[in-house]
């Protein structure tokens, strides 16, 4: 897959389908979408980065080793969950704080850093996988 | 937003909880926040070992708060997300679950400290500790979680990192041995997972206390037997019992000698949890339809083991035939269903879970002295360290069931429960393994540890780190030997709490259902 039209590609395709990926995470509190299934949309990204300029490259850009994001999503969906127990309330009960910034409303949930928890996760955890798989096809 | 004025309490949790409650998840959640940090330093080799080993004596010190909490106030139970049972995710503990979390957390502290020095560096790159806290999430969470899609969920995890676990090292024979470890039980979750589907179909719920009201409202009309039997045939598979049991011994000798320990003390037992849970408090009378087939089973499983063990040159695979040997006198236990009967069973398992880590231990450091686990080639090991020797005696005793240490309570329930019911055939095999068994380990000690040393044997010291454990389980099996009372009478309890699942309901139900 080395053609010049490919590479030249792949970054603006990968830059679209994080972002994308980002919108489909936050959009799914409410609507279709959600942490594992924009995971799964940026780890498409990094796979197509990899295909077109080598692991080497994704995991420069990547900066931190996939396991280490994997299971930093880990610790943060696990502290989502731990944190009612300020509030006297079940173990990954909902906890909102709605915070004015800048004049507009913000609402920000324990859900929500669960479902980033459960993205990184799923962009760790794949993104190893499929850098491993793509290494095997290298050598 | 503001909250909308709806009436929430329909639908959600609406009294505080109570902080102590908090005890239900933490140990799972616990074991998956210290994993979680234990992979992100996994490359700090010499940080891991020091952050795990607190960790899981952490994890004891939360089962035993709960044994303690769980034995003053009857089962506890907690939701997820508030949502009000059944359709909220339930954490129910009893002192059933509890007493096997905190067993199984004991050993596995066991083993964390062996492991500082008997998985080296390479090991530890692999991930060694991260999977071990995993593979406690995945244990902790099934043995207190109250639905049943959810234990299917732990069984998942602590499969994923048993995996993990046993390949620890990727040699070609770990790699053999992972495959029919992995395709056995992976056939195994899959038919738990059918049943439990069609559970779902029968019950429109997958809450254990509802499915077991629900169950015993409906009986007549639904076909339970079947579920039994999927379940009995599912969890016999992850027991290792007769005949689905080949691929313990095919697999058990393969990984690190820690690993193989953990597995021995943690994996199967969660087969018979399992089994204990499903049978004897969701499908009493359909348990009791079955008796004569797990009897049977337990039976040729019991035999199979021991006779298995006397025949094994490798003294790692012998400790596998043991392992299901093990297995079988809990099984006669569940068959009988009695009192007696389950308490044997669950008492058995505890007891299993200790000796059967610390037998494996003791063969990871008798091979580490003589650089062999032949039972051909060992030898001279009284010679080399008779404290060593002592603490294997102990062992031996113990695995083999003669008083007076722990295992010799549990078999002497099981078989005064099936004589109460006139299975004496049932009584006989208990005892004739545990002679069968006493001739397997006697060998084993005869020729590695009285018989003169063949060869030069290792002149390294056992580092007290790799003792330690050995000591601490061994004396563990002694107490429970010689002062049983307090442990039966919180067993009995734990058997009456699974028989007669009121309690166990009524704390997921608070007003009834």
């Amino acid at each position: 897959m080395n053609t010049l039209i490919f590479r030249t590609v792949a970054p603006f395709l990968t830059a679209l389908m994080v972002l994308f990926s980002l919108f489909v995470l936050l959009r799914g509190h409410n609507e279709p979408g959600g942490g594992f299934i924009g995971g799964l949309i940026a780890v498409s990204a990094f796979a197509i980065y990899g295909i077109a300029n080598g692991i080497a490259a994704v995991r420069k850009a990547l900066w931190f080793h996939p396991m280490t994001i994997s299971a930093f999503g880990l610790f943060i969906a696990a502290i989502a969950g731990l944190m009612s127990i300020f509030f006297a309330v079940p173990f990954m009960t909902g906890l909102w704080v709605y915070p004015v910034i800048l004049g507009v409303e913000i609402p920000l949930s324990s859900v929500m850093l669960f479902d980033t928890g459960v993205y990184l996760v799923v962009v760790g955890a794949i993104t190893s996988i499929a850098l491993a798989l793509e290494a095997e096809e290298d050598a | 937003m503001a909250a909308t004025p709806t009436d929430l309490s329909a639908a959600l949790v609406m009294t505080p909880v109570a902080t102590a409650d908090w005890l239900v998840v933490l140990p799972p959640a616990w074991c998956i926040l210290a994993g979680a940090v234990l992979l992100m330093a996994r490359k700090s080799l010499h940080l891991q070992g020091f952050l795990a080993v607190p960790a899981l004596a952490v994890l004891v010190l939360l089962d035993a708060l709960l044994l303690a909490h769980v034995a003053a106030n009857g089962p506890v139970t907690m939701v997820m997300g508030r949502w009000l049972p059944p359709f909220g995710i339930a954490f129910t503990a009893d002192l059933t679950g509890v007493l096997f979390a905190l067993a199984g957390a004991v050993v596995a502290l066991a083993g964390a400290v062996h492991a500082l020095t008997d998985i080296d560096g390479s090991g530890r790159r692999y991930g060694f500790y991260p999977f071990l806290l995993l593979l406690m999430a995945g244990v902790s969470g099934a043995f207190l979680t109250g639905d049943i899609f959810n234990l299917y969920v732990w069984f998942e995890v602590l499969l994923i990192s048993s995996f993990g676990l046993i390949t620890l090292g990727s040699e070609p024979r770990q790699i053999d041995g992972a495959i029919k470890y992995a395709f056995l039980n992976l056939i195994a979750t899959t038919l738990f997972l059918i049943t439990t589907g069609y559970l779902y179909g029968i019950f429109g719920t997958l809450n254990m206390a509802d499915i077991a009201a629900k169950a015993a409202a409906g009986r007549a009309e639904l076909p339970l037997m079947t579920l039994a039997m999927l379940y009995l045939t599912a969890f016999g598979m992850k027991a290792a019992a007769f005949p689905v049991n080949f691929w313990l011994p095919a697999s058990y000798h393969t990984p690190r000698i820690v690993v193989s320990a953990l597995f021995a003390g943690l994996l199967t037992k969660v087969g018979i949890y399992a089994l204990l849970r499903t049978l004897i408090m969701l499908f009493p009378v359909e348990r009791e339809e079955l008796s004569f087939v797990i009897a049977l089973t337990g039976a040729a499983t019991m035999l199979l083991g021991a006779l298995g063990a006397l025949g094994q040159n490798d003294i790692r695979r012998l400790l596998g035939y043991l392992v299901i040997s093990g297995i079988g006198v809990m099984l006669a236990g569940l068959s009988l269903g009695s009192p007696g009967g389950t308490g044997g069973a669950i008492f058995y398992a505890l007891h299993s879970m200790v000796v059967m880590t610390g037998l494996y231990m003791a063969a990871g450091l008798a091979g580490r002295l003589s650089g062999t686990f032949d039972l051909s080639r060992l030898g001279g090991l009284y010679a080399r360290s008779a404290l060593f020797s002592a603490l294997s005696l102990v062992l031996f005793f113990a695995v083999s069931g003669l008083p007076p240490f722990s295992g010799f309570w549990p078999k002497v329930m099981v078989a005064k429960a099936a004589m109460d019911i006139g299975a004496w055939w049932l009584a006989a095999v208990v005892f004739l393994s545990g002679f069968l068994t006493t001739i397997a380990v006697g060998r084993v000690f005869l020729l590695a540890y009285w018989r003169p040393a063949g060869g030069a044997l290792s002149a390294e010291t056992i580092p007290a780190s790799a003792l330690l454990p050995l000591v601490a389980l061994t004396a563990l099996t002694a107490v429970f030997g010689l002062f049983p009372e307090a442990l039966l009478s919180t067993i009995q309890l734990a058997a009456q709490g699974l028989a007669d699942p009121r309690a166990y309901i009524g704390s997921v139900f608070p007003g009834g259902n």
